[in-house]
């Protein structure tokens, strides 16, 4: 009995903060700083400005939610099984969860509310929860939020790219190794993984900054200077992940046992096939669930994209700063409640898809480190 | 890894050693203004810095030695203080405001996040698994956020008409301002810190929680062990490996604590040794850089951490002496 309401007071204090910025962004300024928390939750001021979702609206939405729910955990995964193109189930996720999310946003923003709005004027409802996305379109139409998000995807994507490729191989590498060296890199990338990441950027910033007259000699004269561009970036993140990507990439190619590949060789494959036909395809799981790791991490940094970057090339965490240093009116606060919100929601939807991944490279990394 | 990890380091090393800054000239302008008669004209001495003929400003790096170290430890004074028994006097010093604030942060969130890692794995273990599944996915949403996202989160509940900040007044019956003064930052910032890694701890306290062997604990029920004797005699020691590994990324994740600063916009009254170099990193109004105090400030942030992971170090290298014998 004790464990269980622990458990519900832990839930609780766990989701309440981000569930409440998220209310919080969809009212008024007014409502969303009000004295009483049902004022926040029902938004009587937003309501009176006439936005606001009527009962019909609450009950077919949940309905649609519940029904897209269903969809995805039924039909998708059949679906794919059955259509997947040169039967590459990889590529056939990837093409179904593009039409689904297409089909969703789709439904859910084009097609629901003007359908709705009409019912609702024909009944004549009124709204009982008030509901603004105004701040959502300040922040991504007016403030150009989606340049934030395009880079954050550049960055993001090419430093996960980047530390699989490079940290598999490694990780491979130093888990058939046996020998001294094995021992003593696998060290150093521990002591790296504990280097506060500011050393790093410390030693890259000055380079950057002159990068163009260092590369003169080799380049001539377009010799790019590096600071501030994305591509850039990559190195710095790429070498602040890759210790963990390796010592995680390693404890997974650990359980596959080496008489796999020596299978492989006795039936005539070089080094590289038996790493690339046979070994490859059972380390799917970990591989997945390292990027997931890179991901939150580059998605997540603050200090090397704020540093490294200018003011144009800007990725979300750091843009989000903007926001706050600027807060002098209330409605200044929203905005930058709503920025919040958008940078959560993506990962939001990761744990919901990769739960049991991230629960995995939790444990995995545990268990040998 | 070396190319890209150990140059940066080298390169960190000897900035801390060179200072760069403009080469100035103090040059005599005489300004004259039309006056009555004759032209009033005053002399002055001005510094302006030296121009190269493309019009930039001719730098020049010079080996300083350990002035940039002199320059963040400030020893003159921190000995001062030191000597004259003064804490005051040696926390008002940037750097070690920040070692002290990092120091007492790692120490105390460690036990906090260990304990209510332990306790939400109990508790999840002793729950039905239909409830088991929400549970875990609640439990992450902490862990995977933004960590400035987060702090920001937690900072909004607080602030002067934050939804807590006015439950609590209502409750208390008297004005409170959470950012106005040092202790209640660093209290939220050790409330967020425990939030946000409590789930990590959990995850892997749970996994090895299903390993644990049942025989044994029921064994211990059979023979009257109380609830707390089988956590102490059983659980724990069943855990002790994965405890060390939570408590050693705990150390290395909360020694670079940044992110709360920028997050809780606490730079006023409380730093930490990360966002100091991050601060002389950042241009100031000048547009400068102070590169060679930040590469001071960050080599000894490193030597810090080297330091807290001796220990640690050296038992690895025990265990595989021992393993390759």
């Amino acid at each position: 009995m004790a464990s269980g309401s622990f458990l519900a007071f832990w839930c609780l204090l766990a989701s309440f903060p981000i569930i409440w910025i998220a209310v919080m962004s969809f009212k008024a300024p007014i409502d969303a700083f009000a004295a009483n928390p049902f004022d926040v939750i029902f938004g009587p001021e937003t309501r009176a400005r006439g936005d606001g979702l009527t009962v019909l609206d609450v009950v077919s939405g949940l309905a649609l939610l519940y029904g897209a729910f269903r969809v995805a955990i039924k039909v998708l995964p059949q679906s794919v099984a059955r259509f997947s193109p040169w039967s590459n189930v990889g590529l056939g996720w990837l093409i179904a969860a593009v039409i689904y999310a297409l089909a969703f946003v789709l439904v859910f923003f084009g097609l629901l509310p003007p359908i709705l709005s009409a019912i609702n004027g024909v009944i004549g409802l009124d709204p009982i929860i008030g509901l603004t996305t105004q701040h959502y379109i300040a922040v991504w139409v007016e403030n150009e939020f989606w340049r934030n998000f395009v880079n954050s995807m550049i960055v993001t994507i090419g430093v996960v790219a980047v530390s699989l490729t490079v940290g598999t191989l490694a990780g491979y590498a130093l888990a058939r190794s046996g020998s001294q060296l094995a021992f003593w890199i696998l060290i150093l990338a521990l002591i790296f993984r504990a280097l506060p990441h500011s050393v790093l950027v410390a030693g890259y910033l000055p380079v950057f900054v002159n990068s163009a007259a260092i590369l003169e000699p080799l380049l001539g004269e377009n010799a790019p200077t590096l600071y501030g561009q994305p591509l850039a970036i990559f190195a710095v993140l790429v070498s602040i992940n890759q210790p963990f990507t390796i010592w995680m990439l390693r404890s997974f190619f650990l359980s596959i046992p080496a008489d796999l590949d020596e299978a492989a060789r006795v039936d005539g494959c070089t080094h590289f096939q038996a790493f690339r036909w046979v070994i490859m395809p059972v380390m799917w799981p970990g591989v997945i669930t390292t990027g997931l790791f890179s991901f939150l991490l580059a998605y997540n940094d603050f200090l090397v994209t704020s540093l490294l970057l200018d003011a144009s090339n800007q990725t979300m965490v750091p843009a989000i700063t903007g926001y706050f240093n600027r807060e002098t009116t209330t409605t200044d606060q929203v905005e930058a409640v709503a920025a919040a919100v958008s940078i959560t929601a993506p990962l939001f939807l990761l744990v919901m898809i990769f739960q049991r991944q991230i629960v995995s490279g939790l444990t995995a990394g545990a268990v040998k480190g | 890894m070396l190319l890209f990890i150990a140059a940066p380091l080298v390169s960190v090393f000897t900035q801390s050693f060179f200072l760069s800054q403009p080469i100035v000239e103090t040059v005599e302008v005489e300004t004259c203004t039309p006056g009555f008669l004759t032209q009033t004209c005053t002399t002055e001495t001005r510094t302006q810095p030296l121009l190269d003929e493309n019009g930039r400003i001719i730098r020049e790096t010079s080996f300083v030695g350990l002035q940039s170290y002199r320059n963040v430890l400030e020893p003159e004074r921190a000995w001062e203080a030191i000597s004259n028994f003064d804490l005051r006097g040696l926390l008002a010093i940037d750097f070690w405001k920040a070692l002290r604030f990092t120091l007492t942060f790692t120490l105390i969130t460690l036990p906090l996040v260990l304990g209510v890692g332990l306790a939400i794995a109990l508790a999840v273990n002793n729950a039905s698994k239909a409830i088991r599944g929400p549970v875990i996915f609640v439990s992450l949403l902490p862990f995977i956020i933004t960590p400035v996202v987060g702090a920001l989160s937690i900072r909004w509940l607080f602030v002067g008409d934050g939804i807590l900040t006015r439950a609590l007044e209502w409750y208390l019956q008297q004005d409170i301002a959470m950012f106005a003064q040092a202790w209640t930052i660093e209290l939220l910032m050790l409330f967020y810190r425990v939030w946000h890694v409590a789930p990590f701890a959990f995850v892997i306290f749970y996994a090895g929680l299903q390993t644990l062997n049942q025989d044994t604990i029921e064994a211990a029920i059979i023979d009257g062990a109380s609830r707390w004797q089988r956590l102490w005699a059983i659980i724990v020691p069943h855990l002790m490996p994965l405890i060390v590994f939570v408590s050693l990324i705990h150390l290395m994740d909360c020694y670079r604590v940044f992110e709360e600063i920028v997050g809780f916009q606490s730079q006023a009254y409380v730093i930490s040794l990360q966002w100091l170099t991050y601060d002389f990193m950042e241009p100031d109004d000048a547009g400068n850089r102070a590169i060679s105090r930040a590469s001071a400030s960050a080599m000894l942030t490193m030597i810090g951490i080297v330091i807290l992971l001796i220990p640690l170090l050296r038992r690895t290298w025990r265990d595989h002496r021992r393993t390759r014998r």
